[in-house]
This record gives C-alpha cells, structure tokens and sequence, in this order.
C-alpha cells in the first residue's frame, strides 16, 4: 500500500516537471504542436531567405510587372515586376524580428518595473504604476504613431518602431511581474531567506522571478504576434517600414491600389501574416493551458 | 466614497502625466514648426513675429502650463495646415467616430456574446471547437485585412454595399464590422470562459437540482453573474477600439478623428496630432472610469467594500 502510494506520488510529481508540461500539452493539443512546428519553419525561411528565393530582394524586370501567380512568379509579381515569393521571404526577416525582439524589450522593462513595485512597495510601486497607467490609457496605436512622428526624423524606421513597440508592451507585463511579486512576497520561504540575511537583489532574482517565469512565457508568446500586427499596421498606415525595404504590412500597402484588378498580390501577404499570428496565438494558448491556468484567457 | 475619491484622483494624476507625455513627445520633434507652417517662402522677420504669437520662444515649462490651461478650457490651438481651431476639427470629426465606434461595439457584443454562450453550453463539443478557433483567427486578423476583404467581397464583388462611407447608417455597416471583428473574438473568449467558471457555482448546483433544466440554469442564473469580467473587458475593448478607428476610418475615408490623426501625422501638424491624442485618450480614461463604476454597482460585494 505504502509503495502503491509513494509510486503515485512519484507519478504525480512527474507529470508537473517542466518537460512533463510540454509533453502534455503537445499530446492534448496538436494545434499548439503544430503552431510550434510553423513558426520554426517561418524563422528557418527567414534565416535562409538569400538562399531559398528564387529572385533578388530589389530585382526589378518591368516587362514582368503585375503578373498573375504562376510557375516562374509562385505568388505572382509586383507593380515593378519583383517577385512577390521573394518579397515575402524577405519581409518575413523584419518582420519577424519586429515581432520578436521588441517583445523581448519589453518584456525585460516589465519584469525590472514589476519586480521593483511589487517588492519595494510605498513611493516607488505608487510612481511606476501611475506610470504604467498612463502607458496603457493611450490606444497603443495611437502611442506608436506619435513615437514615430517624434523619432522618424532620427533614426531609421525599423528602429523607430523597434522603439516604439517596446514603450507600448512593457506596462501590462508590469502589472502582471507586480501582483505576482505581492503574492509571493508574504511566502514563508521569502521571509526566510531574508532572515538569513540574503539581500533583496538576489532574493528577487532568486526565489521571485522564477515563480514568474511560467507567465512570462505565455505573455510574451502573445506579445509577439501583436508586435507583428502594430508593425503591419503601421507600415500599411505608410509610417512604418519604408520603402525599398519589404514588410509584409508595408506589401499589402503597396498592393492597396490595385486591390480591384489584381487582388492576389495583397492575398500572399495578408495570408503570411496571418498564419503566422495565428501560429502565435494558438502556441500562447496551449502553453497557457499547460503553464499558467490562472492566467484569464483573452 | 473614500475608494471612489482615490480613483478620482488617481484619475487626474493618470491625466496629467498623459498630457505631459504627449507634449514631451511632441516637443523633441526636428524641425521648427514655425517653418512648416510657413512653407517655402518667409522672411527672418515673419518668422520671429510667429515664433512669438505661438510662444515658442518661452521657456518649456511655461509653454506647458499655457498649453495644459488652455486644454482644460477646451483650447486645443490652432492647426498648423488646416488653420483652424484644433477643438473644432475634433468636435467635427467626433460624431463620426462615435457612430462607428457605437456600431462597431454593437456589433461585437452581439456576435460575441451569441457565440460564447453557445461555446459554454456545448462546452468541448464540434460547435464549441469551432466557435473558439473561429473567435481566435477573429482576433489574429488585423482590422485593415478584414476591411479590405470585406471592401472586395460586399463592396466589389456582390455590390451590396458602398465601398466608401459617407456617414450615412448603411454606408458604416462595412466599417463597423471590419472594427468590431476583433473584440467579438476577444468577447466570445472571455463570456465562454466566464460562464463555465460559474457554472461550477454550489448555487448553480442547487438550481440544477431544483429541477430547472440547463438552459434555464444558465439563462437565469449563471448569465447574469457571468457578466462581470465581460464588462471590464468592455472597458480594455474601448481602447483598442480607438486604434481600430485609426484604420478603419483610414480605409474607408470617414471624416473621423482617426483620420484627422494620420492626416496629422502626414502633414507634420503637431497641435493636431497633440490634440486627437489627448481627446482620444481622455476617451479612454473616462470609459475605464465608467466601467469600474459599472462594476461596483453591478457586483453588491464590491459596493459593501467601498
């Protein structure tokens, strides 16, 4: 009995390991599986870009110019004859990098502002929450679109919005790192810690942040595909991505005024996006479900 | 009262450092104003008589306190290529901009609601999957894809409906889907969610056991209570609303203030773009207001709390 009893013990134990997690998640969910696989192969395309298009980045031939799809131009070709595949292939480098790297920005801002609020409490959660409050009561776009006009002129476009979306993301992760900070501040082995003299540093990267780490993961698998949309909308918008370089936002822009007459060429990067974003979200949701039920689901 | 007093407050300090940001933002802009105003042609004397009626050549902190008093007074200043009162484009622009949004929220909370409760009574059955992987390609489309799909498909290829918007109530409906489709998704979501959480309620147990069949259970019992966090979402959704606007308004040339700010941004025109801004975001501020207001006086526990 007692060994039944230890061996199920044992299992349950097992089934809340962190490989154990996704393990389950990848058999409850396929769609997450497969979300995970798709964006692999997106970053592996991006990576290989170069490589695997069939035309040059810029390459023009205007005898070529608004061709339907077909064997030589898979997604058809542009209003100066470029190849829309190529395009794409391209436009998913800054694209996705646009996704992933603001994130990763904000998400670092976040936790250092959570951690510190929920901590230290008084002035400093009072000074940074206010903070944050203003943050979020912008609409983002609006946010990024004022950024933009603000930096446009400084520096380059990508980095502006690279800017921009990192000011934009960093307050709900903020508030997210802080009421986990509150919680777990009052936990027995937090005191204990500290009555063994460890300083407040290390006890928040220590024994703090770690217990964050199963929402960090799942916010931030969300805030990607968001980057990539506040991208898409900016470039579509025309205060994006500039032009000769390729976005996907900034593809479906150009491609508006011939929405009418030849509507695959706003179709490649409309779907591409889309996939993508939604590959985003359903890898955020499985790894909510498995990760963090106490997340609410949005 | 005391709680309701410290959000008041928490209000304007929230709004205070909302304009100060705008304007911190706005002022590190390159570029003299005073010359994008004037174009091509001045001369030194013209553009120091305009440097001073415009008060640029005060110190920043007092610019601040001229531009934050007249704000409360409802002096936005004037645009620099519309040459008119900024106030006055807005309150212009706004009827637009609330028809659409009020039509766009309609529209998601009666799709999204409908389909949430569908979701929750057929909970992990076919409709339910696929109401919620529905509701999710709803929220990863971006608003200006759905827009112009719904451009080619009702406007172009059916004829239906018109493919610009006048104002008038048929010519919004294209707009207002295009803006609500994504906070139906997000509604659908969470009013799923939400009313499963409750179901599992000792009080819904006992409704159940009184006899009342799960369909009255879940319209007269669980609906009702299910509708909290919907609310608050509601206020979350505003905001995004607005920047749907932006877009929505964009693509389907509406005189709103989204347009007003992209034109803004084209044109250089920093008090107009200062001004939807602030406008826009005082919106916000006050939507929030009211949903947490909602909230108290819809959930007896928090009332008693405050």
């Amino acid at each position: 009995m007692t060994v039944d009893n230890n061996q199920h013990l044992a299992e349950i134990g097992e089934m809340n390991g962190p490989k154990e997690k996704l393990i389950r998640m990848c058999r409850q969910n396929p769609l997450a599986l497969i979300s995970a696989v798709v964006i692999l192969l997106m970053i592996l395309l991006a990576i290989l870009a170069p490589v695997i298009a069939p035309y040059g980045e810029a390459q023009q031939d205007l005898a070529e110019r608004l061709q339907p799809p077909s064997a030589a131009h898979l997604f058809g070709t542009d209003e100066l004859g470029r190849d829309v595949f190529t395009r794409i292939l391209y436009g998913s480098r800054i694209s996705l990098v646009i996704g992933i790297i603001p994130s990763a920005i904000s998400l670092a801002v976040g936790i250092l502002m959570g951690l510190s609020a929920g901590y230290f409490g008084s002035w400093v959660d009072y000074l940074i929450m206010r903070l944050a409050d203003v943050m979020l009561s912008f609409p983002s776009l609006l946010l990024s679109m004022v950024i933009m006009f603000t930096l446009g002129r400084y520096a380059n476009s990508v980095l502006c919005i690279f800017i921009a979306l990192s000011m934009v993301g960093w307050a709900s992760v903020a508030r997210v790192v802080r009421s986990h900070t509150l919680s777990l501040k009052e936990e027995e082995y937090v005191e204990a810690a500290h009555s063994i003299g460890v300083s407040s540093p290390t006890i928040l990267v220590r024994h703090i942040l770690p217990n964050c780490v199963p929402s960090l993961i799942v916010l931030y698998t969300l805030n990607v595909p968001s980057c990539i949309l506040s991208e898409s909308t900016l470039s579509f918008l025309g205060i994006g991505v500039q032009p000769p370089m390729a976005s996907w936002g900034l593809m479906i822009n150009q491609s508006k005024q011939f929405l009418f007459t030849k509507p695959w060429l706003a179709l490649a990067p409309s779907i591409t996006i889309m996939i993508v974003v939604l590959a985003f979200n359903f890898l955020g949701d499985g790894l909510r479900d498995v990760l963090d039920p106490y997340l609410q689901r949005g | 009262m005391k709680q309701v007093i410290s959000r008041l407050a928490s209000m304007v300090i929230v709004l205070i450092g909302v304009i100060a940001l705008i304007f911190i933002m706005l002022r590190i802009v390159p570029g003299d104003p005073v010359t994008i105003l004037l174009g091509e042609h001045y001369s030194q004397e013209t553009i120091d008589r305009l440097t001073q009626a415009m008060n640029l050549d005060k110190p920043m902190i007092e610019q601040f306190f001229y531009y934050i008093t007249h704000a409360m007074r409802g002096d936005l200043g004037v645009s620099y290529t519309m040459k008119r009162p900024v106030t006055e484009l807005i309150l212009q622009a706004f009827p637009y901009t609330l028809r659409l949004a009020l039509m766009g929220v309609a529209f998601a909370w009666t799709i999204g609601l409908i389909s949430g409760i569908i979701s929750a009574i057929t909970q992990n059955k076919a409709t339910d999957r696929l109401f919620m992987t529905f509701s999710l390609a709803g929220v990863s489309l971006p608003i200006f894809m759905s827009a112009l799909l719904l451009q080619y498909l009702f406007a172009f290829r059916w004829k239906l409906l018109p493919l610009t918007s006048s104002g008038s109530l048929v010519s919004m409906i294209l707009p207002a889907i295009a803006l609500g489709w994504n906070s139906a998704g997000t509604i659908a979501r969470i009013s799923r969610s939400s009313l499963l959480d409750v179901m599992q309620a000792d009080y819904i147990d006992t409704a159940r056991a009184k006899g009342l069949s799960k369909r009255a259970v879940i319209l007269r019992h669980a609906l009702k209570n299910s509708m909290l966090p919907v609310i608050t979402m509601m206020a979350l959704q505003f905001s995004s609303m607005m920047s749907g606007a932006v877009i929505t308004e964009s693509i389907f040339s509406i005189p709103g203030i989204g347009r007003l700010a992209t034109q803004a941004i084209q044109n250089r025109d920093m008090p107009l773009l200062q001004g939807t801004v602030l406008f826009t975001t005082v919106l916000v501020i006050l939507g929030n207001l009211v949903a947490d207001l909602l909230y108290s006086v819809l959930d007896p526990r928090i009332r008693k709390a405050v």
